[in-house]
């Protein structure tokens, strides 16, 4: 201990709660070790595992389907603007067309899920209290238990675009890729577009995953924050299509969802892009301080 | 009810015998003697003592807790509990015992009053102060589909202040003290529930603390696994860990406490030591005997109040009289006395007088 204190001279910074316990350099920091707690609680929880794996296996689905239904062989991408006509030309087109479908219902699905039982699943268990008189502190806690959310939801757009993309090249040509604008660009240049699509998708899952956070804390039954996190979704979704709603379409948190597509066009459309960011970053703020304040003024007695 | 009482107390003297409950036991001598000094000094060390290792570890002032439904669960309660004690924490279901607890490590924010936990306010400086306080709250709870082992890393990683290079050390020897080392592969679903209560209890002791908060440790089990959690306390506490052990059941911690708060819906209605809890209660003269109402006649003209007689006994309260004045009358009287006895109030029995007894307590 003595000697471990010795070479531990310049952790100054770390003297908070715990500063009877002197840090040495080579320890992990708290913060980090219950992010890598929380995401092992996610990431181990077999039903969590399901979802993934549900994920990872629509989209191969999805390309046996696409690959009986289409005729062989199919030239370039004149046939028009839509993503299935395209993938007969090229497989990396399964994933996005897996993403169009997915983010409808079963990626949300997945993010509800995981952030609506966050802190109620944590609640309803009774962990909770132990967890807060270790004590976690409650806005660690939050903190960590977003951070996760938003790991899993990267997980889950990473997971169903890795599946398109494999199944893609087994079942269909690759190569150069066709823009929806008509423009072809290399592969190595259609794969970072790729790339780029999982991000914008996965922030929209990040701003589903806040609002499904704050629902969790105001329930200690996961299943009804994991159900009204996904009727938001749907009856956003919903919303979005009927056009007497126009005003109020693009603040609602799903509207931005489909515009990934700008990523597939040249030029991209960078205005709807930081559009879309910004409504999910608006939804992150929100929910997160929502969930802030409910959550570290409220009585556990779970 | 009293005959069940009787009949734990007996079971304990036979169990524990050199414990708290008999070095209380001693006469009234020792009570008198330290009646004023541990007593009235528990309450007294509150404020005067500095917040060190002298101080109390546990003093709340005026706490209430009103639920927003309005009701009233703790109503201004006064709790001095002293370093280094074992304080029983009493009351029926609903009393507000949990309540208090939940209060008392931050999970619930006090309507009106304070809690200071060795020195430091909560929930003001509750991350700083918890670490150093291990509990139980209302029961054990933990995932399911982890094993024990990692059940409680997940607790100790949730510790900002906790070594994590040690944390594996640490773990197994708070599984091997509460005897669960062997199964702390198994998932926690599988354990029996008291196993449940002791790996919860194991979270208490992942590290050194000061104050050991278990609320209800010993509900639901078995008799055996009852003694079990009881010697694990006793044993905690002897390296000065303050213990705050809360129960329904007065016998369940009678033989460990040295100190008991008795609670009743909300409000404290008994604090101090187990002998202040005892000398509450008048003691009582029995005399056994063939000629009751001769008896009777005698202790009535000795002036003895609430003079009962059946089944061949005949007692009284004993008030200020000497044991010895009232049989030499009754000899003198010429009554034949086969036995005379001035047993110790029945604890149990005081308890029930406190918190009442049946469903009134349950507001």
């Amino acid at each position: 201990m003595s000697t471990a204190e010795a070479t531990a001279v310049p952790p100054a910074g770390r003297t908070g709660p715990g500063g009877q316990l002197a840090r040495t350099p080579g320890a992990v920091p708290g913060w980090l070790r219950l992010l890598r707690s929380e995401l092992r609680l996610v990431f181990r929880r077999l039903r969590n595992l399901a979802l993934l794996a549900l994920l990872a296996a629509l989209p191969v689905l999805l390309g046996i389907a696409l690959r009986l239904a289409a005729p062989r062989g199919g030239g370039g991408g004149d046939a028009g603007s839509s993503f299935i006509s395209q993938l007969a030309g090229n497989g990396v087109f399964l994933a996005f067309i897996a993403i169009t479908l997915m983010i409808a219902l079963v990626l949300p699905l997945a993010v509800a899920v995981v952030s609506g039982d966050s802190v109620a699943g944590e609640a309803g268990l009774g962990t909770l209290r132990y967890l807060l008189t270790v004590p976690a502190g409650r806005a660690r806690l939050l903190a960590a238990k977003y951070a996760a959310i938003v790991v899993f939801g990267l997980s889950a757009c990473c997971v169903v675009v890795a599946a398109s993309l494999a199944t893609g090249a087994v079942l269909f040509p690759i190569g150069p890729v066709t823009l929806l604008s008509g423009n072809t660009v290399p592969l190595g240049q259609g794969l970072l577009r790729v790339l780029f699509v999982t991000l914008y998708v996965a922030a929209a899952m990040a701003a589903l995953g806040a609002i499904g956070l704050a629902i969790s804390t105001f329930t200690e039954h996961p299943i009804g924050a994991i159900a009204t996190v996904l009727v938001l979704a749907v009856v956003s979704e919903i919303a979005d299509n009927i056009p007497q709603f126009a005003v109020v379409h693009p603040y609602l948190p799903s509207h931005w969802w489909l515009f990934f597509d700008s990523l597939l066009r040249t030029p991209i459309a960078t205005s709807d892009l930081l559009h879309g960011l910004l409504s999910f970053g608006i939804y992150v703020a929100i929910f997160c301080s929502i969930a802030w304040a409910r959550f570290t003024s409220t009585d556990v007695t779970a | 009810m009293s005959t069940a009482g009787t009949g734990t107390d007996a079971g304990a003297g036979a169990d524990a015998g050199a414990s708290g409950a008999g070095a209380g036991a001693d006469a009234g001598a020792s009570e008198a003697g330290a009646g004023p000094e541990t007593g009235t000094g528990a309450p007294g060390a509150g404020p005067s003592g500095p917040p060190g290792p002298a101080g109390p570890a546990i003093i709340t002032s005026g706490l209430t807790k009103r639920f927003r439904g309005g009701q009233l669960a703790v109503d201004d309660l006064g709790l001095a509990v002293p370093h280094g004690a074992i304080y029983g924490f009493l009351g029926p279901n609903g009393s507000g015992k949990t309540t208090t607890i939940r209060m008392l490590l931050g999970l619930i924010y006090p309507t009106r009053g304070s809690v200071s936990l060795l020195g430091e306010p909560v929930p003001g400086a509750a991350a700083r102060v918890l670490p150093r306080v291990g509990s139980l709250v209302e029961g054990p709870a933990f995932y399911p589909f982890l094993s024990g082992r990692a059940n409680l890393a997940r607790m100790d990683a949730a510790d900002r202040t906790a070594d994590p290079r040690t944390a594996a050390a640490r773990i197994d020897a708070a599984l091997d003290r509460v005897g669960l080392l062997s199964a702390a592969k198994k998932r926690y679903r599988a354990y029996s529930l008291g196993m449940k209560q002791r790996l919860a209890i194991a979270t208490g002791l992942l590290r050194p603390r000061e104050l050991i908060i278990l609320d209800e440790p010993t509900n639901g089990l078995d008799p055996q696994g009852t003694r079990e959690v009881r010697g694990l306390i006793r044993e905690i506490a002897t390296d000065g860990v303050t213990v705050l052990v809360s129960s329904h059941l007065l016998a369940e911690v009678e033989q460990i406490c040295t100190h008991v708060g008795v609670m009743r819906t909300g409000r404290l209605v008994f604090q101090g030591t187990l002998d202040e809890l005892r000398s509450r209660g008048s003691r009582r003269v029995v005399i056994r005997t063939a000629q009751p109402g001769e008896a009777t006649a005698t202790l009535t003209a000795l002036g003895l109040a609430d003079i009962r007689s059946a089944d061949g006994e005949v007692s009284a309260q004993l008030a200020d009289q000497s044991p010895e004045r009232i049989c030499r009358e009754l000899v003198l009287a010429g009554v034949g006395v086969a036995g005379l006895d001035t047993p110790r109030p029945n604890l149990e029995d005081l308890f029930v007088g406190l918190t009442g007894e049946g469903f009134d307590v349950d507001g």
